[in-house]
């Protein structure tokens, strides 16, 4: 009846996880009990849960990433205090079936259900106002892109409390998590969580660039485009074409495991290379997936803080696009000690530096828009310049392992463990915030705390240093990743400065909560009524702060890059006479009961409960047909309306 | 104290720490200017500095582009040419020139082990592996559980160990000395203490070994080897005074 399923999957024995779930368990209650006290269902319903608005599931993506953002930390602040004391014969307070399963959950965590919702959530936010437009091409299926990945997210969290996560590291290399040797459930939970969210994110891929190639205000051409929506529209054309490559090869691993076969498999004719092959073709995409936006959201603020157009926009655009291209032609420098010959190995290591040309470019672009800049340092601009300085040592790492000799003495050691936390850390998780930072006042039409915000930035910023500066060394040292205890007495100091940078970024982190609190409780006082308090270059600054359901009662004409900037030059155009009625997409609840299915259907297959797979894909197919015959997917908002809407616009802008 | 890569102890050991210091300087000629001008330009025209000028049309300058495409084009291709010859004399397949005849060891990747085989001299080892100094080591690799990657940090190159394929990977120590080796590759619970020590001894001294091996160990038949490969720890390191013929290739054809 149930499967696998019994009272054994909940680890009674082991206080950490126990107390974890508890911790998970009494905050999901007192949020469910807190919102029915207050009477907020039928508020979160309507506006949120529902809601197909773009900027609304913008947010939603972003609050997901920081929620997670705590649970992969938590992971990572306990590797680094059990790696502080495993030291000699000591085996730390973390068996390795425990350790092996929360550094394969903190890789997962961080890349699928951080940093990925992250960037899209941003995209989602900001291109269609950046755009000039309503909404995204499709509204709907944006809402089920958001559940999807919320869905899988929700699963690994699961795995928790009911049963185990897998214990083979994020990437999940057969022949280890074939059924021969990971027998459990925890390579199952992995897969069916990253499969359910990774249909969410090639949705939204999809969404995005019918998006950006479609829907653009009059005027708008290519290279009228916003950088933002350039490196929106590059990472977009990467995970339509690299999510597809994770989904078969995940479906592959799958059939090894559930039926059998043996694609991946030691006996039957199977080879783990294919695997490590096809899954860097995703991985590497990816990597550049998470980091253009990221570089998009660098290009937006230090133009805006320096005020001064972008330098070599033209520049910018070709080294966007160049990357998008040459990041599917380098996934073999994950691999070089896999016994390709010398001519491989040179190939893709020199087609890996080339990479560099392109970034380097995008770092001086970037240097001469400050020259002769007017630079305001807010809390954007100081991530900006952290991350210019981070960057460019991750970068010089990156290339270093990119020499075939060197990475043959380099590879998965600490030194490549720092590197990568260096270029996603220093890179795309700085971008993240600087990008939190600087559209948070258009979300929500207040502004953040500087000073909090200032003491975020320096604590991540210290922190990363003290975090990762050590592993560099012991990577040199010869210390390699995902050890749970050593020998080497002598490595123990520097895992200790690891650990103290782990509780300083421990620190900027309740920086950020507080920084969201203390905003909050004084929003008052930190009103935007003007819609564009730094001001800004491009359109979404030109609406209020939080924009309408439908963005721009009227839209804009564009004219050139940095539209909304030329207008405030021009001086503001008269208001026209009168306005045209138009239509929004109307709340859909098809995302939210689509992943309820998803999540029941996923659980369902870990555990072999194959009646109820059978019913959860069974409503989920029924559920995407119920809502494909709704006839009436858009309301109107008359002409009169907006024409009130915007005198009170007015009247707001006149007070500011 | 352990040294790693930094203290090189073979000749690929110490020809991969000079392209990496090399690499690293040839990059820091561009990485530091950046950091430099980063902060330099991010101070000098900060919002209350009077004195900067401010142009804030200012967005395009042929001479700046050409620059700042050629800048990093040429570090590229010099770095290119480095990656290439590397890539080619660093070889691991590549065998080491030398006087000395190789000596051939076979590896086994085993849960949680590592067994070595000298198919010539029809001795094994298990977590430890004697090498005659000065004279280059043939390493032929597989596994016979998951992936695990072969690193001897003071020797040089590492090579991944693949079930059903071999890998290779040759490598030389300067002198005697006991150098630590390991797994860099995630195979599972035992994964930690995956270690192993390469001992280099003198030529003669190697030869004394062997017949010492020979004389006193145990034989590895297909009854030990199965033994050997159940997944666990072992407490020490071992050693066989005989070995089935052919078992490495048996292992690498996966034959029971």
């Amino acid at each position: 009846m149930l499967g696998k399923l019994n009272w054994d999957a909940i680890p009674y024995q082991q206080p950490i996880p126990m107390a974890a779930a508890a911790f998970i368990v009494v905050m999901v209650l007192g949020v469910v009990g807190l919102v029915s006290w207050k009477g907020w269902w039928p508020y979160l319903w309507r506006e949120w849960l529902t809601s197909v608005d773009h900027k609304r599931i913008g947010v939603m993506y972003v609050l997901l990433a920081l929620v997670l953002l705590l649970r992969g930390f938590i992971d990572a602040i306990m590797m680094r205090s059990q790696l502080a004391v495993a030291a000699g014969g000591a085996q730390g307070y973390l068996p390795p079936e425990h350790y092996d399963q929360i550094f394969t959950a903190h890789g997962t965590i961080m890349i699928f259900f951080m940093a990925m919702p992250f960037v899209v959530g941003l995209m989602n936010f900001v291109v269609p106002l950046q755009l000039g437009v309503r909404d995204v091409a499709f509204p709907v299926l944006n809402a089920v892109s958001f559940w999807l990945t919320a869905s899988g997210a929700l699963l690994v969290n699961v795995s928790l409390v009911v049963g185990e996560f897998a214990r083979t590291g994020w990437l999940a290399y057969p022949p280890l998590s074939e059924l021969q040797f990971s027998p459990g459930v925890g390579v199952d939970y992995y897969l069916w969580a990253l499969q359910i969210s990774g249909v969410g994110t090639l949705l939204a891929g999809i969404n995005m660039v019918t998006t950006i190639l479609k829907l653009r205000a009059p005027g708008m051409t290519y290279m009228r485009m916003p950088v933002f929506c350039w490196t929106a529209l590059a990472s977009s054309l990467l995970i339509v074409a690299a999510f597809p490559i994770l989904t078969a090869t995940f479906g592959m691993l799958l059939l090894d495991r559930y039926a059998g076969m043996h694609f991946f498999t030691n006996d039957g004719g199977g080879n783990c290379m294919l695997y490590v092959n096809l899954i860097w073709a995703w991985g590497h995409p990816e990597v550049y997936i998470l980091i253009l936006p990221a570089f998009g959201v660098f290009s937006e603020v230090i133009a805006t803080f320096s005020g001064k157009q972008l330098f070599g926009y033209r520049s910018m655009v070709l080294a966007t696009m160049a990357i998008c291209v040459l990041s599917f032609m380098v996934w073999l420098h994950h691999f070089f000690t896999m016994g390709a010959g010398a001519d491989v190995n040179a190939i893709f290591g020199i087609m890996s530096m080339i990479i560099a040309i392109p970034t380097g470019v995008k770092l001086f672009n970037w240097i001469f828009t400050i020259y002769r800049g007017r630079l305001r340092f807010e809390v954007p601009i100081l991530w900006a310049l952290g991350f210019m300085v981070t960057f460019v040592i991750g970068g010089l790492t990156g290339v270093l392992l990119a020499v075939p000799p060197a990475d043959f003495v380099l590879h998965n050691s600490l030194f490549l463990v720092a590197h990568f936390h260096n270029v996603i850390i220093g890179g795309v998780l700085f971008g993240a915030m600087a990008g939190y930072n600087y559209w948070f006042p258009k979300a929500f039409g207040f502004t953040l705390d500087k000073r909090l915000g200032v003491i975020s930035f320096w604590c991540w910023l210290v922190g990363f240093y003290l975090a990762f500066l050590p592993l560099y060394a012991l990577g040199l040292l010869g210390m390699t990743r995902r050890m749970q205890h050593y020998a080497d007495l002598s490595w123990q100091p520097y895992l200790v400065v690891a650990e103290v940078g782990a509780l300083v970024i421990f620190a900027g982190i309740i920086a950020t909560i507080a920084q969201l609190v203390v905003s909050i409780r004084t929003r008052a006082s930190r009103r935007d009524r003007s819609g564009d308090p730094w001001h800004g270059r491009t359109l979404e600054w030109s609406t209020t702060s939080p924009p309408p359901a439908y963005n721009f009662a009227v839209l804009p004409e564009v004219e050139s890059v940095d539209a909304f900037w030329a207008m405030k030059q021009r001086g503001s155009a008269a208001p026209p006479q009168r306005y045209e009625s138009i239509e929004v997409p109307q709340n859909s609840a098809n995302g939210f009961v689509t992943a309820f299915f998803a999540v029941l259907t996923g659980f369902a297959l870990i555990w072999h409960i194959w009646w109820m797979a059978i019913f959860g894909v069974a409503c989920a197919v029924a559920t995407l047909l119920a809502f494909g015959w709704t006839e009436r997917t858009e309301v109107q908002v008359s002409g009169e309306q907006l024409a009130e809407a915007e005198r009170a616009r007015q009247r707001l802008l006149n007070s500011a | 104290m352990q040294q790693g890569m930094l203290d090189p102890q073979g000749p690929i050991a110490a020809a991969e720490r000079l392209i990496l210091i090399n690499a690293t300087a040839i990059m820091l000629v561009v990485v530091v200017p950046v950091i430099v001008l980063t902060l330099a330009f991010a101070w000098w025209y900060r919002a209350s500095n009077t004195r900067a000028r401010y142009q804030p049309e200012w967005s395009y300058s042929g001479h700046v582009e050409l620059v700042t495409w050629a800048i990093p084009s040429m570090i590229v291709i010099l770095l290119a040419s480095v990656a290439w010859i590397g890539s080619h004399e660093l070889d691991p397949a590549r065998a080491l020139q030398s006087e000395a005849t190789p000596v051939r060891i076979e590896v086994v990747s085993l849960d949680w082990k590592w067994l070595f085989i000298y198919p010539e001299q029809q001795v094994a080892t298990v977590n430890q592996v004697v090498i005659p100094s000065a004279t280059p080591v043939e390493f032929v690799l597989t596994s016979a559980s998951v992936m695990n990657s072969f690193l001897v940090p003071q020797l040089g190159s590492q090579i991944y160990t693949m079930p059903g394929m071999a890998t290779r990977v040759n490598l030389q120590a300067d002198h005697p000395g006991d150098y630590p080796g390991l797994s860099t590759n995630f195979s599972g619970d035992g994964f930690s203490d995956m270690r192993f020590m390469v001992h280099a001894v003198a030529a003669g001294e190697f030869q004394d070994w062997l017949a010492r091996t020979r004389a006193q160990g145990a034989s590895l038949n297909a009854d030990a080897y199965a033994q050997l490969a159940r997944a666990g720890l072992v407490a020490t390191a071992q050693s066989y005074g005989s070995v089935e013929p052919m078992l490495f290739e048996r292992i690498v054809q996966q034959v029971p």
